[in-house]
């Protein structure tokens, strides 16, 4: 049971590693980096190429670990009650299985995508800890330990809006997923544009990757934007000498609003700066 | 793959692990049982790049410590004969795909194989570890052995090596982790923009307390269900963001080295409070503040009157290298642009008594602190709480505000 990346999602060497390691060794994986590299879209592409089911629990701001266990309909029931429903009487009709109880009851391995864990309140991931470490929960209103038959591949995605806690991390295997080097990036276009130009490819790659060096960039674009960006470029039919001659200062790339989503970066790249002296 | 667990004994990365904890990684006993678990379930196969790869995913758990795994990583194998792999690498090719075949037998048969090869390898590599030890007492003995090329020092070809590896990898004048790819992901270096506000971010946590004011409908009728339909209230407390927030910015003369570090800690802040309320000062806080530079000689804001205005519950955060002469902290007149009646020390006591909440940010390297006198004299005025203008600085600053 080898992760070695799909047709459509190039894995690095390390990557790899760390998804094999954490299969191997039945811990959830956290996977960190940019926004843009792909760290979601790795939980699919493990579930796809290993044939597995993929359960995603989207996290919010306002979802609770209990959430993912089950929650107890009370509403419901007190409805049913009133009505006189046959239902009542059994309070399992009312228990509505979370995500994780679905990963435990799978018949087949599945993967779990725990998706932006740090959108949630802080004390989330440490509400997980013993589920996750153990892979069973209780629940009181069915006075039941529900646990997993087999230990799902758990892929948690990051974003850094908050710091995680180093309880959680110790459970966790994990994975910066690094900004890809030219090398990569066009390995990357490759598998969603074969037969594109080489030397438009080269180009845009190069122009991009200047883009991205700009440091006053507020928001540097990422491997998403430049699949969006290569994209246009296709569509507009813009030639790969178009640019190649295309200065950076004073003068944007096409479809630049593709790269930089905001107008203060756009101007970055466009003058140079955003410098605002702060004597002013 | 069902390899005996006496392939690597805990004992072979202790050395290791004592080192990453030595650099303040957080690792311990677990992760020291996952690496061997993992090596004895052949998670990776005999490339040093994949267990290096397969140590970083085990013992970092942030990238921030990405870097310093890296450097404790070349530390440990500084002589790469004495990975684990290296070894391995002996094993012609051909064992190893046997190896694949014997995964048929019945495990009797296996044993006196494997058995035989780790025992030997073990051997090998005690030897090569305590190699190791020696030259770390005897200092650099192995360090400067004479033309050491990248593959010398690797130390394949001399000792006819042979690794079950791709052409790419030879190709490679440097080890993985000696790139330092993530150096810049360290917390003790300094920032950029989006570190910033990551950090900022922090000081958002402040806000999450109160007392429960707000009626909480939601769970009132999730409560009042639970309770058979007899009502029970609840209230939630207020989750706006509470936290006030004073800038004091030393500007101009030795600061204009670290404007653009001191701007960008600005907008962060500026995009994170809406409660921030920001001042100007030059070198040190006397009886004048003022918002705008340009005209600061006719607008400027009595530092009496601030305290006035601004309730002691607001965070004071001053920014300035505190790199000044003696005098100008603690003379009356010692001022460079003024007659100052009173000397900054004392409005600097001020300023914390009536902020209780103050601590200085310092743009300087903390590594340079001891150099410059004032730095060492308004950090005993603030009670130590001076750190330096870095991600870790600003997260212990944001820890002392709370």
């Amino acid at each position: 049971m080898k992760f070695t990346g799909t047709p459509s999602y190039i894995a690095t060497r390390d990557l790899q590693i760390a998804v094999e390691a954490a299969i191997t060794l039945e811990k959830p994986l956290l996977i960190k980096g940019e926004p843009g590299t792909g760290k979601t879209l790795l939980a699919y592409e493990i579930a796809r190429s290993l044939g597995k089911k993929l359960i995603s629990w989207n996290i919010k701001s306002t979802t609770s670990a209990q959430q993912g266990l089950y929650e107890y309909d009370a509403i419901s029931r007190l409805r049913d009650a009133q009505l006189n429903s046959d239902k009542v009487s059994n309070i399992r009709n009312y228990i509505r299985k979370g995500k994780l109880w679905e990963a435990f009851e799978a018949e087949a391995v599945p993967v779990l995508l725990i998706d932006e864990i740090d959108k949630a309140d802080l004390e989330f991931p440490n509400d997980l800890l013993q589920e996750l470490d153990r892979m069973e929960f209780y629940c009181y209103e069915l006075d039941e330990t529900i646990s997993a038959r087999q230990r799902p591949i758990v892929i948690i995605t990051s974003n850094n809006e908050k710091e995680l806690p180093d309880a959680f991390l110790r459970r966790c295997f994990f994975h910066y997923i690094r900004f890809p080097d030219a090398d990569t990036l066009q390995q990357i276009v490759a598998v969603h544009y074969p037969g594109l130009q080489q030397a438009l490819l080269q180009n845009a790659i190069h122009l991009f990757l200047e883009v991205r060096e700009k440091r006053q960039l507020k928001k540097r674009p990422s491997t998403s934007e430049l699949l969006d960006w290569i994209k246009l470029l296709l569509a507009g039919g813009t030639r790969p000498e178009e640019l190649e001659s295309l200065q950076l200062q004073g003068e944007l790339p096409p479809y630049a609003g593709a790269l930089l989503k905001n107008e203060q970066d756009l101007n970055a790249l466009l003058y140079g700066s955003t410098h605002r002296s702060y004597y002013s | 793959m069902a390899a005996p667990t006496e392939v690597t004994t805990p004992e072979m990365f202790i050395g290791f692990i004592l080192q990453l904890r030595e650099a303040g990684l957080p690792v311990g006993t677990r992760e020291l049982l996952y690496l061997q678990e993992a090596l004895a379930r052949g998670v990776v196969g005999t490339s040093t790049d994949d267990f290096y790869y397969l140590c970083r995913s085990l013992f970092v758990k942030q990238e921030q410590a990405l870097d310093k795994f890296d450097r404790a990583f070349a530390a440990a194998f500084a002589d790469l004969s004495t990975l684990p792999f290296d070894p391995l690498a002996e094993i012609p090719e051909d064992w190893l795909a046997k190896n694949k075949q014997l995964e048929g037998l019945p495990e009797e048969e296996q044993q006196p194989y494997l058995q035989e090869l780790f025992r030997q390898l073990q051997e090998r590599f005690q030897q090569l570890l305590k190699d190791q030890q020696e030259r770390h007492e005897g200092g650099n003995k192995w360090i400067g052995t004479g033309g050491r090329s990248p593959f010398g020092a690797w130390g394949y070809n001399q000792q006819g090596y042979r690794l079950g590896q791709t052409e790419s990898r030879h190709k490679r004048a440097v080890k993985v982790w000696d790139q330092r790819e993530f150096a810049d992901l360290d917390d003790s270096r300094q920032l950029d923009t989006r570190q910033f506000q990551l950090a900022l971010r922090r000081l958002r946590l402040l806000s999450h307390s109160g007392a429960p004011e707000v009626f909480d409908v939601e769970e009132t009728i999730r409560k009042t269900c639970q309770n058979a339909g007899v009502l029970r209230e609840v209230y939630r407390p207020q989750r706006s963001n509470g936290l006030r927030l004073l800038l004091f910015l030393d500007v101009g003369g030795s600061m204009d080295e670290h404007v653009r570090l001191c701007e960008q800690l600005f907008s962060a802040a500026r995009h994170e409070f809406q409660q921030l309320e920001h001042f100007y000062f030059h070198n040190c806080l006397y009886e004048k503040v003022w918002k705008d530079s340009r005209r600061r000689r006719s607008e400027y804001m009595s530092t009496e009157s601030l305290f006035q205005r601004y309730r002691s519950d607001y965070r004071v955060i001053v920014v300035g290298d505190a790199s000044m002469s003696p005098y100008e902290l603690l003379y009356k007149g010692g001022s460079v642009e003024h007659l100052n009646e009173e000397p900054g020390a004392l409005w600097l006591q001020r300023l914390r008594q009536h902020f209780p909440h103050t601590i200085w940010l310092n743009p300087v390297p903390q590594s340079e602190w001891s150099y410059t006198e004032t730095i060492g004299q308004i950090k005993a005025l603030f009670e130590e709480h001076m750190y330096p203008l870095s991600l870790k600085g600003l997260e212990q600053a944001v820890k002392a505000l709370r």
